[in-house]
Parts: C-alpha cells; sequence; structure tokens
C-alpha cells in the first residue's frame, strides 16, 4: 500500500469534507469533530447525491439530496435506507493527509 | 297513534329538546314548530364571534331548513302565537290553530331595557338577535357607540365593535367589570386590557337621560352631567324571562314559568325549558343548564326517568386576548381564606377562595388553563388539605409528576366537565373515543364537545391524546430528533433561559445523546443559537444544509443555481448585460425568471461559483438568498410611478424593505409582496408578509403561503405611514425570528401564537415593538452583507478540490 499526500487537515473544515478528483470518480474526505479523517466514493448509490456537500456529524454523514446517512467507518447506509459506499483508507501523519495510492490510480473502474 | 307536540320558540334549548327527541324516537311525535323571528336555530352564544368577525352567520346557524325536513317538524317561523288554550289543548298561532297532546314553551327571555328617559328613541337596541348584531356590525370607524352594562354580553357587544375600529364607551354602574363572576383584582385586568384595546369604560356611572334629535339617539347623559356622544346605544343590563304566553294561559309563575325537576309546568302536559323557566327560585342565562333542561324534558316527554339539577357554574369570556374564568363563589366572609398569586409583567392573577379544607371559588386572568381542574375540585367537594401549598400552581404540581398538562387532564375523573357549553364529561369523550371516534373532528360530530363556543378544544384534544396513547400525535409535542428528549420550543426555552450560547453548551448542557447533533438538529440549533446572540454566537456553515453553506441552491445532477438580488423586482439594463454575459461565460444551460420576479441561472458547476458571484458583484449584483431559510424576495407592482391606479409609491416600498430585510435568518423562507392598490398585482395576500397599499395607508397582512398549503393572509393592522409599515413589518419578522419553530413558515407560528397575539406584541404595544426593531437592527448589524463577495475573497479555495488527479495524469 502506498500513500499519496493530498493536503493539510487544516484544509478540511470541521466537520466538513473536500472533494479529491481522480480518473475514476470524485473522492470526498471527511472530517469529523476532531483530528480524524475519513475517505468515501462522493455520490450517493441512491441518486448520486455529491456527499463531500453534507452535514457530517459524529462519524456519519448525510447525503444532501435525500437524507440518506452513511457511517464512515463501514460505509454502510443508517436507518430504514439500505445500501453502502465505498471507503478508502486514509490516514493522518503530521497533520498531512495522506490517501492508498489505489484509490486514485485504480483503472479497474471503467 | 302518533302524539302531536307543539314547541313555541326555536332557541338553543327547545332545538337541543328536538335533537334529544328525534334523535332517541324519531316517530314518537308529529312535531310543529313556531318561531317568531323568520329562521330557525342558531348558536346565540356565537353572536359575539360575528360581530367582531370571527364567524359568519352561515357558520353559526345550527338548525337550517334541510335539518327540520329530515326530521319531519313542520315549522311555522315568523309567525307569533297569540294564545295557549288549555281546556281545548290549542295553540293559536296568527295564521291558524293547531292542536296538541304535549306543548313545550321555549319563549326564551326579553333584555332588559333600562326605562330611561329616552329609551325609545331610534339607534337605542339591545344584545339579544341576529337584528341587533346586524345593526353593530354596521358601524365603523367614524362611529361612536355607548353600551350601557359591563357584564358578559356588554363587554362581548364593545370587544366585537371595536375591533372594527369603532369608538365605543363602556358605561358600568358597578365598581369593577363582570363584578358577578370576577372579584376587584380581576376586574381591574380586564379593564386594562380592554382600555388596551381602545375601548373606553367609564365606572360607577348613572345614567340618566337618552338625548335625543330628530327622533335618533345622539347622546347618553349621566347624571355627573357627563355627555356621551353616540350613533349607536347598546342596551346589555341582562335578561327577563319570557312569561306572558304562560301567565295569559293561567300557568303558575314567578320571575319565570315554575318548573318542576322533569321541567313540567303546573300544567302536566305543558313542559317549559330555557330562558324562560324558574326552577326552585332560579332563572337561567348560560347555555349550560338549558341543555341540561332540554335533555330533562325530552327524557320526560319520552317518559323516561328524568330530574334536572342546578349546577355550579363557570364563567369564560368571549374576546380575543381577554383570558378570564371564574367559577363558584368568590366572595369574601368568616371562615374563608384566599390563596392570590400574581405575576405583574405577563399580566396574571389568580385567586383561589378556600372555606374548611375545600375550594369554593377561584378567579383567573391572564392564565386560565388550569379552571376546569379548579372548577372540578370545586364541584366534587374534594378536600385540598394535603395539596395546599402547591394548589395555586394547578395539577402539574401535584404528586410530584412532570408539568406535564396530559397528567392532568389523565388524573381527571370521569365525570369531569370538559365542555362547560354543552355539559360533556370526560367519561363520554372517552366513550365516544373508544367507539371509534379517533380525532377532534369525530369527537365534536359524536358528543358535541367543543362545538359550541370552542375554548375547551385543547382539553378535548388532550383527552384524545390521553385515552389513544401513541395513535394520537400531537405534533407539538414530538422530540426534535433522536439526539434529544426535548421539543423545538423546550430548545428554545432553554437556550434562552440558561443562556446557552454555542452548540457545545447545548450539547452538553441539555444532554443531546450524540456527540455533535445530526442533520436534522444542527441547522436548527445553528439558527436558534444565532437568533437569541447574534453578537456572542458565530454562525456556523458547517451546521447549515449545503445551499446556505454554499450560497446557492443545488440541483439534482450537483450542479447549482445562482440567482442575484433584484431589489424590489427592479433591474437595469446594465445589470442585464452583466447577467447575460455571465451566463454565456459560464456555460448556464438554463435561464429562467423565478416565481418571486428574479432571474435564474440554472446548472452552474460547483467549482466556478466563486468566479461568477466575482462577475455578477463587478455590476453591482449580490446574492439573492434564493436558498436560504430567510429574506427571499419582496415582489412588488408598479405602484403610482406608472399605474393609473396605484395608491402609494408600492415599488419604493418593496425595495427599502427588502434592503432592511435582506440576509436576515428566519426559522422558514420568508417572502414578502407590496401591491399598489387593492387590485394587488404583486399578490401580496399569499405571501409570508404582505403589504397592500391603500389611500388611506398601507394594510399589513402576514401568514399567506401558496405551496403545499395555500392560505389567504390575515389582517395585522393598518397604519398611515411607510416608516410605520416598515416599522411593523422588522417587528413583526423579528417576533417569528426569536418564536417561531426551526422550519415552521410564519403561518404555521402565527397558528400556534394566534393572530390577538402578535397584535399586541407588535401593533398594540409601543414599547415592544421598538424593543422588537432594535433587537432586529442589532442581528442585521452582523447579517445584513452580500455572503458572495465574502465568499469570493474568503472562501473561493474551498470550493476547489483539495486534489485533482485527472490534471496530473493529463500532463
Amino acid at each position: 500500500m502506498s500513500w499519496i499526500d493530498i493536503g493539510h487537515i487544516d484544509e478540511v473544515p470541521l466537520r466538513g469534507a473536500r472533494l479529491v478528483k481522480t480518473h475514476i470518480g470524485c473522492i470526498a474526505v471527511f472530517r469529523t469533530a476532531e483530528a480524524e479523517v475519513f475517505a468515501a466514493t462522493n455520490s450517493c448509490p441512491h441518486k448520486g447525491g455529491p456527499l463531500s456537500e453534507g452535514i457530517v456529524h459524529g462519524q456519519s454523514v448525510t447525503c444532501p439530496l435525500h437524507n440518506w446517512v452513511f457511517d464512515l467507518n463501514t460505509g454502510e447506509a443508517q436507518g430504514a435506507d439500505a445500501g453502502r459506499i465505498t471507503i478508502y483508507p486514509v490516514r493522518l501523519e503530521e497533520d498531512r493527509i495522506l490517501l492508498d495510492d489505489s484509490a486514485v490510480t485504480r483503472r479497474s473502474a471503467a | 297513534m302518533k302524539q302531536r307536540l307543539v314547541v313555541i320558540g326555536a332557541g338553543m334549548a327547545s332545538g337541543r329538546v328536538l335533537e334529544h327527541l328525534t334523535d332517541a324516537a324519531p316517530d314518537a311525535f308529529d312535531i310543529t314548530l313556531f318561531n317568531a323571528e323568520p329562521r330557525g336555530n342558531y348558536n346565540r352564544i356565537m353572536l359575539s364571534p360575528v360581530l367582531s368577525g370571527e364567524k359568519t352567520y352561515e357558520e353559526i346557524v345550527t338548525h337550517d331548513d334541510a335539518w327540520y325536513a329530515a326530521r319531519g317538524i313542520a315549522c311555522r317561523f315568523g309567525e307569533k302565537v297569540e294564545k295557549i288554550d288549555r281546556e281545548m289543548k290549542v295553540v293559536e298561532g296568527a295564521n291558524g290553530h293547531i292542536p296538541y297532546d304535549k306543548l313545550v314553551i321555549a319563549t326564551g327571555s326579553n333584555p332588559f331595557m333600562i326605562p330611561l328617559p329616552g329609551h325609545n328613541l331610534d339607534g337605542v337596541i339591545a344584545y339579544r338577535d341576529l337584528e341587533d348584531t346586524q345593526q353593530m356590525m354596521g358601524m365603523g370607524p367614524n362611529n361612536k357607540v355607548v353600551v350601557i352594562g359591563g357584564g358578559l354580553l356588554g363587554l362581548e357587544a364593545a370587544a366585537g365593535m371595536a375591533a372594527h375600529g369603532v369608538d365605543v364607551t363602556v358605561v358600568h354602574i358597578m365598581g369593577h367589570l363582570m363584578e358577578r363572576q370576577l372579584d376587584e383584582a380581576a376586574g381591574y385586568l380586564l379593564k386594562k386590557s380592554l382600555e388596551d384595546k381602545g375601548i373606553k369604560i367609564c365606572l360607577q356611572a348613572n345614567s340618566k337621560e337618552i338625548l335625543g334629535e330628530d327622533g335618533k339617539v345622539r347622546a347618553l347623559l349621566l347624571d355627573d352631567g357627563t355627555e356621551l356622544p353616540c350613533d349607536l346605544l347598546v342596551m346589555a343590563v341582562g335578561i327577563r324571562p319570557n312569561t306572558a304566553l304562560a301567565q295569559e294561559a293561567g300557568l303558575a309563575t314567578g320571575r319565570g314559568i315554575h318548573v318542576d325537576d322533569q321541567m313540567v309546568t303546573s300544567d302536566p302536559d305543558v313542559f317549559a325549558v330555557g330562558e324562560c323557566v324558574e326552577h326552585d327560585g332560579e332563572v337561567f342565562g348560560l347555555v349550560a343548564p338549558l341543555y341540561d333542561q332540554a335533555k330533562v324534558a325530552a327524557q320526560a316527554l319520552l317518559e323516561e326517568d328524568a330530574a334536572f339539577m342546578q349546577k355550579t357554574l363557570s364563567t369564560k369570556l368571549k374576546v380575543t386576548g381577554c383570558d378570564l374564568f371564574s367559577a363558584g363563589d368568590f366572595a369574601e366572609g368568616p371562615g374563608r381564606e384566599d390563596i392570590v398569586f400574581r405575576d405583574p409583567s405577563r399580566g396574571v392573577y389568580k385567586r383561589l377562595v378556600i372555606e374548611e379544607d375545600r375550594l369554593v371559588g377561584a378567579v383567573m386572568y391572564g392564565d386560565t388553563a388550569d379552571g376546569s381542574w379548579f372548577f372540578g375540585l370545586i364541584k366534587d367537594g374534594t378536600s385540598i388539605e394535603e395539596m395546599r401549598e402547591t394548589l395555586i400552581f394547578g395539577p402539574a404540581y401535584q404528586g410530584g409528576d412532570t408539568a406535564d398538562p396530559l397528567s392532568a387532564v389523565a388524573a381527571l375523573p370521569p365525570e369531569a366537565e370538559i365542555c362547560g357549553c354543552n355539559g360533556v364529561c370526560k367519561g363520554e369523550i372517552v366513550e365516544a373515543i373508544n367507539a371509534g371516534a379517533d380525532d377532534l373532528d369525530a369527537v365534536r360530530a359524536g358528543t358535541k364537545a367543543s362545538a359550541s363556543c370552542g375554548t375547551c378544544t385543547g382539553l378535548v384534544e388532550q383527552v384524545l391524546q390521553v385515552t389513544l396513547g401513541d395513535d394520537f400525535q400531537m405534533p407539538t409535542a414530538q422530540p426534535i430528533c433522536g439526539c434529544t428528549d426535548l421539543t423545538h420550543e423546550d430548545v428554545r426555552r432553554l437556550i434562552k433561559g440558561q443562556e446557552l450560547k454555542s452548540q457545545a453548551a447545548v450539547w452538553q448542557d441539555l444532554g443531546w445523546t450524540t456527540p455533535n447533533g445530526c442533520h436534522v438538529c444542527r441547522p436548527a440549533i445553528n439558527y436558534y443559537l444565532l437568533t437569541d446572540w447574534p453578537l456572542e454566537y458565530q454562525d456556523d456553515p458547517q451546521s447549515r444544509f449545503v445551499n446556505e453553506r454554499k450560497h446557492a441552491n443545488i440541483q439534482k445532477d450537483g450542479t447549482f443555481s445562482v440567482v442575484p438580488r433584484m431589489w424590489g423586482g427592479i433591474t437595469t439594463p446594465d445589470e442585464l448585460r452583466a447577467i447575460a454575459n455571465a451566463a454565456d461565460k459560464y456555460d448556464v444551460p438554463t435561464v429562467k425568471v423565478t416565481g418571486g420576479q428574479r432571474i435564474d441561472l440554472l446548472g452552474v458547476k460547483g467549482e466556478d461559483l466563486p468566479a461568477i458571484w466575482s462577475d455578477l458583484n463587478k455590476a453591482g449584483l449580490v446574492s439573492g438568498h434564493a436558498y436560504s431559510k430567510g429574506l427571499r424576495t419582496v415582489k412588488t407592482c408598479v405602484g403610482t410611478d406608472h399605474c393609473r391606479f396605484g395608491t402609494q409609491d408600492s415599488t419604493g416600498l418593496g425595495i427599502k424593505l427588502e434592503k432592511i430585510l435582506w440576509g436576515s435568518w428566519t426559522p422558514h423562507k420568508l417572502k414578502l409582496a407590496v401591491s399598489g392598490c387593492p387590485r394587488n398585482c404583486a399578490e401580496a395576500t399569499c405571501k409570508d408578509i404582505g403589504v397592500v397599499c391603500v389611500d388611506s395607508g398601507y394594510q399589513i397582512s402576514i401568514g399567506g403561503a401558496a405551496g403545499m398549503d395555500v392560505k389567504e393572509t390575515e389582517l395585522l393592522c393598518q397604519v398611515p405611514t411607510e416608516d410605520e409599515a416598515i416599522e411593523i413589518v422588522m417587528a413583526v419578522t423579528q417576533a417569528y425570528r426569536e418564536g417561531g419553530k426551526y422550519l415552521d413558515r410564519l403561518y404555521k407560528w402565527l397558528g400556534k401564537v394566534g393572530m390577538g397575539w402578535v397584535q399586541a406584541q407588535v401593533v398594540e404595544d409601543l414599547e415592544n415593538r421598538a424593543a422588537l426593531v432594535a433587537r432586529f437592527e442589532l442581528s442585521q448589524s452582523i447579517y445584513r452583507k452580500d455572503p458572495w463577495a465574502e465568499h469570493v475573497k474568503e472562501k473561493a479555495r474551498t470550493y476547489a478540490p483539495i486534489a485533482d488527479f485527472t490534471l496530473e495524469a493529463a500532463e
């Protein structure tokens, strides 16, 4: 597994998200109320809503289009909705956000 | 063979007799109904709401022609009964005789007219029937009216006319108003609130003479020499049982027609009910005992066992904004003790009279929620020894339970009376609910509870809630979301009361079960905090829905719409050119004109937002907030600038309002409109706040909607100047901001607090109005600014991806 530096943690707002563009689609990088980050596909399995625009609460995000809620640890939809989003490995090293290289360069998705 | 029943008088008592009779035994009698008034039965106690304009006559008709027809009742309306011949058992009407086997006399009462000199003048009336009401409704802002009598009826008449802007003076002979129902302190508070409504009140005033001119009333002269000019004089000093027919027929009468416990007169085939009777030395004026009598009479006619019993009565006044309740006996006396509670700032007064550990009387003003509980204690003679310390605080404080109004209702015994007008007790309502009546309308239809004056509607709902449990949802009792058990109302109150000024303080002190809320509660809490503490609390974009965080409306494909503000719907060729250029430059696929008179650029990519805003800013265009729970647009017509019908500068006022209100956050979106004349081209009467200009000023109405619900606005007030109109709009906006539940449109908030409350806060109480305006201005000193310019300057970077590997790969 190799890690790619995508930016400083302060570039992602507390309880917010930023977008990473890749050839295989957009990835959302979420930050909770702590120095804690998650990465997942930006697209909601329901109607493709941009998850990086959602409200981040606890370790979950709510899709802005129709309020589906996803657990950022597992990617599973919460409550009555059924579905999941792909979660990508991401970690923090001295305040830098490192994303797993496979999320960015994997070519099989095409 | 069917018996022949004749009924004289189609009033509320006899109407109820006929209902019971035809329900229980549809074929027992051939019924003929005489009425001197040319109409059937209507709900006479609702004449006051008709007078004040809250109801129409059609709404208070209880029995229409179809009802009588369906029950086979022969109606002889507008026909006076001349005589009752008891020997022949015949009633002689003006148009012919009719024989009877049984007779019911329900001739009601006559208003008592004080025989002052001049009482026969034109324009001297009583307050008794529809004709009197219509005469009063004919009065307007240019008329003066004097009402003699400061009792229930006189005050309802006065308040009803004052609501139409009539200059009303009430003349009362006693030292305080409603002295039969209220003590002096409550009478004082009542006088104050009526005076706040613009009604003049003269106490201890003796009328001497009614002065006239050309046979028409001109003024009332008091014996201290004061002359009160008037165009109409209403005497509401009392009623007298109408016993004339019965007396001539030789029936036993005193003050009223004597009846026994079965409502039978001195002739076993003749019954009497209602205000014309005297039972055990008492005569009757309130509706509850009349309905009891009607029930007994119907049962007696069917030869069932029944007996009428007199009960303790309670009184409420049907004047919007004057909340009073009295029951029992509250005169001072040896062996009697008082418990008194006063809250001067809220105008609340409660007094309980206790005799030998029993509650014997209660008077309440300003907060009457516990009235029926106290009334129950009085009627049942419950010992209050144990709860004496906390009695005055009501049922919520008894037994150490939570302050839940439902527990008070749940604790009521089955025979506790819920609806005083119709004498419906809790047990009957519960029975109806168990038989399938699962909402208010069904209970009303089945039991008549809350179907007359309606003041017990809340109680009936609570009985429904207690009985049905989870099947009946009172929307207000819902917690905000799964993160808390508190309701929106609780949280608003606690944020203010405990001075919670950050989200963290709310989560911690109010015991949130999640670390930082969820997408449901966070936007609400963020809104409450920024409204209540505009200086101390910093708006949190991460607690906002994406539209408000990015100041643009997200579309289904993830692109955004951009709506620049056009003040009052006015634009210029330069602005239009800037919009057109921006649409070209950013490949905007759709350009649309919105319902609020603005131009919408749809399909803008999220990362282009700062750039397109920057371009629009350069042409002087700012955010139109088309995405916000806040001020949207002020729609206008062209007004006096161009229109031949315009009465005021509606466009100018619209622009001013928009410039004052823009940027403000509200519980839900806020749409305004200003129309230059009553033709209302700007459609102001379906907006949250609408202004319709008229020759004499500005009519401000609120609470309209044209979405999922379509509602017409209700008139808040009319003011003469533009400055005052602006002030009122600011004040009502602030009141809604401070009180509304997040995501309640203005009309929903209005439905909860009531127009009377809003008028008191915003129109009548000038000091409070000024305070609301000042708080709004304070908040606007932070929020009246263009978020687009700010984001272009400080946040543009956040609209772009944090990293873009598609570019790297392309290199």
